[in-house]
């Protein structure tokens, strides 16, 4: 049995009355292709926010390849190979995506906090120019970012995660608020992410979830529904339930 | 190993990357001509070289303000405390300019490393608020400790010449070698500033700037990183005081004044934050405007400093210098 990329073991957040995580218990295997799915209010970025160390929880504890994290900032997580995107596009509007990319990778190789030596180590550009390459960001790699399509700046939230070297990367809703045009751009980014990195997929869109995972899970008010393959999960009566009485409410 | 410069076989993202490293033409041409402009006015040095420790301070602001997205309404706490340090050893018998600066390094880096944990929570307004509070304790303290500061009577000292023999005083060549004095001093730091900010912890300031959040999320550790860059800022603007107390031989509790930090923020605003010339640019302006206007208008010279910041904001300044500033 191998040691889980990542295990949540009974989390517990509480926000005054309102229970937003119950007892969520799950472990992602290396390299797992997993996504998270559950109506609007289920707890999706509360759970996000346990695993990723913006929040911390009440009870229970997150293990990264069997280390318990639990007690580390979210800047200590990343260090040790857990890395996220987020839904809202959470990037450097003045820096060029070279500068953000460099960032993130000098953060990596612990050398963020040398002030003398400039920027544009060779192994560094070489880096960069790989990441923007298999981003298709390469044109615009001097632009400042906040100038870029939003497309772009979607794939760039990626590019960032994925210079951190991640074990693990969690991606929150990658395809949120891109035009139906552009989506493939992000699906043929996810297609080709490393295939030893584990990630979990947080996402509402059905046809990106079945494209991609081989294992769901489903989260309802805060607490797991059930895990499977996708079939299981398309078959499973009690999903149907979740998802068609909310489409009875929408 | 870093890659030479050789700027035909870089690649174009290396030469992005490395292009703040880059000195420019222009550049090369302001620092000479400020040793041309000392050299040339003799009889206006004392004012020029107000302006280069004007710069200095607002430099040192923009470290913390410009790059790293930190405001701050007290800064005069640390050039006060740079001042007073090295106007008390010089009444003591220390009266080298070089072991003035030196030591004033020490004090304000401290009180910046110490003070700086104060900042790293709540918002802009709550920054202000504290770091005004650091700067009117610090100022009572120089009045309350008359044994040492003098008090409101002021401190009596003589700065002892520079290298031994390069005089720094208010006669003859005096006010020209302080000026130039201040130039180096000013050359000096600006040039560190500038490597540190076409360094990797230079980006990562411009970075937790940008989005802090999710400079915590590439892995920057936000806090350490202010603390850092707070304590140079702090160490900047004490040099900046021992550098005003050295050259002007005058330090009165004024230093540690509301206005110069509301000021050298307005100097800062006017040359633009954020890319290490506005403040020497804004500083120059502030001072000069002062100068031909007070002249005329000894009272009410403040009244074209207000409506040139309302023109310059009304404006635009960001479009009049942003070629220069990436």
């Amino acid at each position: 049995m191998t040691v889980p990329a990542l295990e949540a073991r009974g989390l517990i957040r509480r926000f005054g009355g309102l229970t937003a995580t119950d007892n969520v218990s799950f472990s992602l295997a290396p390299g797992a292709r997993q996504a998270l799915i559950g109506p609007n209010g289920a707890g999706k970025t509360t759970l996000i926010n346990l695993l990723t160390g913006v929040l911390k929880p009440s009870e229970g504890a997150v293990l990264l390849e069997g280390e318990d994290i639990t007690n580390l900032s979210a800047s200590a997580r990343v260090r040790r190979g857990l890395a996220r995107t987020f839904q809202i596009n959470q990037l450097f509007p003045d820096l060029s995506p070279t500068e953000s990319l460099g960032l993130a990778i000098s953060e990596r190789q612990g050398r963020g906090a040398d002030f003398w030596r400039p920027a544009g180590k060779p192994e560094v550009v070489a880096e960069i120019e790989d990441l923007l390459d298999r981003f298709g960001l390469t044109d615009v790699y001097d632009q400042p970012t906040r100038s870029l399509p939003y497309g772009k700046q979607r794939l760039l939230e990626i590019a960032l995660a994925l210079a951190c070297r991640p074990r693990v990367l969690l991606l929150d809703e990658p395809a949120a608020g891109v035009p139906e045009e552009e989506r493939h751009d992000i699906l043929a980014a996810l297609a080709q992410l490393p295939a030893d990195v584990a990630i979990l997929l947080i996402e509402h869109d059905m046809d990106l979830v079945f494209t991609f995972a081989t294992r769901l899970s489903v989260l309802v008010a805060g607490r797991l529904l059930c895990e499977g393959t996708p079939e299981e999960i398309a078959n499973d009566e009690r999903v149907k339930a979740v998802y068609l009485g909310e489409d009875a409410h929408g | 190993m870093i890659a030479p410069l050789d700027h035909r076989s870089m690649s174009p993202v290396l030469k992005h990357i490395r292009r703040r490293e880059r000195w420019g033409a222009i550049e090369i041409v302001f620092w000479l001509a400020l040793i041309g402009v000392i050299v040339a006015f003799p009889a206006r040095a004392a004012l020029i070289n107000e302006m280069l420790i004007a710069g200095l301070f607002a430099l040192s602001l923009d470290l913390i303000l410009g790059l790293t997205g930190v405001v701050s309404l007290g800064h005069a706490a640390f050039f006060g405390l740079g001042a007073y340090t090295a106007a008390i050893l010089a009444a003591n018998g220390w009266g080298d300019p070089l072991l003035g600066l030196a030591a004033a390094l020490a004090p304000a880096a401290l009180v910046g490393l110490l003070t700086a944990p104060l900042l790293l929570r709540g918002a802009d307004l709550a920054r202000l608020m504290v770091t005004m509070g650091v700067a009117l304790m610090l100022g009572e303290l120089a009045n309350k400790n008359e044994w040492l500061t003098g008090g409101a009577d002021g401190l009596n000292f003589t700065v002892a010449p520079l290298f031994g023999h390069v005089s720094l005083g208010s006669m003859g060549v005096g006010p020209r070698n302080a000026a130039l004095f201040s130039l180096v001093v000013l050359f000096i730091l600006f040039a560190f500033a500038r490597r540190l900010r076409a360094s990797p912890f230079g980006i990562s300031l411009e970075g937790l700037r940008e989005n802090r959040l999710r400079a915590g999320a590439l892995g920057v550790d936000t806090s350490r990183r202010i603390v850092a860059i707070y304590a140079l800022s702090a160490a900047y603007a004490g040099i900046a005081g021992a550098l005003s107390a050295e050259t002007t031989q005058i330090v009165s509790l004024d230093v540690f004044d509301f206005h110069r930090s509301a000021d050298v923020m307005l100097m800062l605003i006017i040359g633009g934050a954020g890319w290490l010339y506005g403040g020497i640019l804004g500083a120059a302006v502030f001072i000069g405007v002062r100068d031909v206007v007070s002249a005329w208008t000894p009272e009410y010279w403040e009244f074209f400093i207000g409506l040139m910041l309302v023109v310059l904001v009304l404006s635009g300044r960001e479009r009049l210098t942003a070629r220069f500033r990436r």
